[in-house]
């Protein structure tokens, strides 16, 4: 019983791979993406994806984390336990400023990273492109186009004959069997 | 690319390549692969006979931080007035090699030099393993080190939290921050060449470690809008974070009112020697690998001359601090501050002073002259000398302020015991050990970065006709 199945267009260059995205997306795919060795830039509006949602998760993270530590130096040094060292003012808010400076930065430094696995769905140890041999070369000098076949306009001959009038070098039917 | 990146031909012909050789992208992942998919039996000797020596250090340092902890920091030479010496001299020598890293990976990202891309991962790694180093010191000299929780603000017995108000507690947030940072700005990096080693691998276990580290990475360039937005997020972020880290260990010194400490120069002259010694730290690790993991292609001259102009650039900005510290001392009219500065200079640590001077200002300055840029010898020497410089600037700045204090009757001529170096050394141990391991089994080259490089290069009239 086959779970999945897609189909897996090889490119050699970023150009190349660049016009065939072009093309896929004019004819109109919802389901596909491309998978570089690198990231080519363009290459996300050529494919008309939106904008990362992470600066915003970021600025944030980092208001968050500059606020609460702020409130807790505040509520710990002037409230719960004013320590007199040298008769200094227990509320010198400048003094205060590189922890919530740091802390601002952790904060949005964790969220950048951890936030980009949750919006990428990382980490993720299976994969049914990981089956194709061919694939193994995407880390290394090549570049693909896969289409699902969840797409509304996929149908195994006429978007295989697309796909080689993109200039693809390689194309291969990749499945995912129930129980891989 | 858009439309302002666009180099123009004739100037992009002028320029020198950053790659050399022409190589392929196949190229670039067969030479960075080589080290790590080469079993341990064919390794390099040098490597091993290298990770012997540094493990045995390493051995030494963590045997000495369990004797220091069962017997007390009466074992090292601090006393009165004395009471920082080796600990916080290695820390901050340490943490400022650290800063090197973060301004290649961070700072020269912003500014897209794209030259970065040849040099940052091992400059990253070495970020991560002097902070390291530089943690270990001060965990260690606060005595009882089963106490150091204290440092963080848990709810204890006493009710009492920790003095936010302190520079040591700053710190604290300070490097426990840049070294998290840093660790997370390198593992991002990292992800797409570990996962060009996870499809390459031939073993069981090579294929099991490696498809653990890099989290299933695919290159979907659904991934790589998140990930780039994520990296440049990072680069944003560090770049202040490492000119906060710095400023912070200075404040350690700078709010105290010791004079030769007591002044407002300290934070830029802190951050510019830290960039010095990072950058000469570099070299001094990159030059040898560059040689034996036949990277001549990919760390070119102009990488290294690169770096040999920062290297004097940062050098000259800390010669003018040293010179500015005196014209301050001379001008403030401060009988205290004006003679911390003839003794620096003429006391007993005179000859700490200008090893200092002559290792941090003057040797630098061969590097006006092409030919000595371009030398890899004399870029190998140099960066050693400037460590060794920028080290006892840090002892000049420490001890010599602290052994002849305000009270005549104490003064004390501080020199370090048998375990003071066995801990210095051991350190070194440490950083190498680590720093060997990572060029065993990491890519030392950011792959996926150099291939981006070549793809812009070789279409430099902008790769797609983006209108």
């Amino acid at each position: 019983m086959i779970k999945n199945r897609s189909l897996l267009a090889e490119y050699e260059t970023p150009q190349a791979v660049y016009i065939a995205a072009k093309i896929i997306r004019k004819s109109g795919y919802k389901l596909w993406d491309v998978f570089t060795p690198f990231p080519v830039h363009g290459l996300d509006k050529a494919m008309g994806l939106p904008a990362s949602r992470l600066p915003w998760m970021v600025l944030i993270a980092g208001i968050t984390g500059c606020v609460s530590i702020s409130v807790f130096m505040i509520w710990v040094s002037v409230y719960d336990y004013p320590l007199n060292i040298g008769g200094k003012p227990v509320w010198s808010i400048l003094a205060f400023v590189p922890p919530a400076f740091e802390i601002t930065i952790l904060f949005s430094a964790l969220t950048a990273v951890f936030g980009m696995f949750w919006l990428n769905k990382l980490p993720r140890f299976n994969h049914p492109l990981f089956n194709s041999k061919r694939f193994e070369r995407v880390t290394n000098d090549r570049f693909f186009i896969v289409i699902d076949h969840n797409d509304k306009l996929f149908n195994l001959q006429e978007t295989r004959i697309l796909l080689e009038k993109t200039g693809s070098i390689n194309i291969e039917l990749v499945e995912e069997k129930e129980g891989d | 690319m858009h439309k302002g990146d666009v180099v123009l031909k004739e100037h992009a012909d002028k320029r020198e390549e950053l790659i050399r050789g022409n190589l392929s992208y196949n190229d670039i992942t067969d030479i960075v692969c080589k080290m790590p998919e080469t079993s341990i039996r064919n390794t390099n000797a040098y490597w091993f006979i290298g990770l012997c020596f540094s493990f045995s250090l390493m051995v030494m340092f963590f045997a000495s931080i369990a004797y220091l902890i069962w017997t007390g920091i009466g074992i090292w030479g601090n006393n009165s007035p004395v009471f920082w010496a080796f600990d916080i001299v290695n820390f901050v020598f340490w943490v400022g090699i650290g800063h090197a890293g973060t301004l290649i990976s961070a700072i020269l990202f912003l500014f897209r030099q794209d030259w970065r891309t040849s040099i940052n991962r091992y400059a990253e790694a070495m970020t991560i393993f002097a902070v390291i180093c530089a943690l270990t010191f001060p965990a260690i000299h606060v005595g009882r080190f089963w106490c150091a929780y204290y440092f963080f603000p848990v709810p204890n017995q006493m009710a009492v939290w920790p003095n936010f108000r302190s520079p040591l507690l700053w710190d604290l947030f300070a490097v426990g921050t840049y070294f998290t940072v840093s660790l997370l700005f390198w593992y991002i990096g990292l992800i797409p060449d570990l996962a060009t080693l996870r499809d390459r691998a031939k073993t069981r276990k090579a294929q099991i470690f490696y498809g653990i580290l890099s989290i299933g990475w695919l290159g979907s360039v659904r991934h790589w809008v998140n990930y780039e937005r994520a990296y440049l997020l990072l680069a944003a972020l560090s770049a202040p974070l490492v000119l906060s880290v710095h400023s912070v260990v200075s404040f350690d010194f700078a709010t105290s009112q010791i004079p030769g400490w007591h002044t407002t120069i300290f934070p830029p002259y802190f951050v510019a020697g830290a960039i010095f010694s990072g950058f000469a730290m570099v070299q001094t690790l990159m030059l040898p690998a560059r040689r034996w993991l036949n990277l001549k292609n990919i760390v070119t001259i102009k990488h290294i001359e690169n770096m040999n102009k920062i290297i004097l650039l940062t050098g000259s900005l800390v010669g003018y601090a040293y010179g500015i510290e005196f014209f301050m001392a001379w001008y403030s009219g401060n009988e205290y501050e004006s003679f911390t500065f003839i003794n620096r200079a003429l006391g007993p640590y005179a000859w700490a002073y200008w090893t200092m001077v002559s290792c941090n200002v003057l040797s630098p300055q061969l590097f006006w002259i092409r030919k000595f840029r371009t030398s890899i010898i004399i870029s190998f020497v140099v960066s050693i000398i400037v460590n060794i410089g920028m080290w006892f600037e840090r002892f000049v700045i420490i001890v010599t302020s602290l052994n002849r204090d305000f009270l005549p009757s104490s003064w004390h001529y501080y020199s370090p015991q048998k375990w003071d170096f066995i801990f210095f050394v051991g350190s070194f141990g440490l950083f190498f050990t680590l720093f060997l391991l990572f060029v065993k089994y990491l890519p030392v080259i950011a792959m996926a970065e150099v291939k981006s490089t070549i793809a812009n290069s070789n279409n430099k009239d902008g790769h797609h006709d983006q209108k």
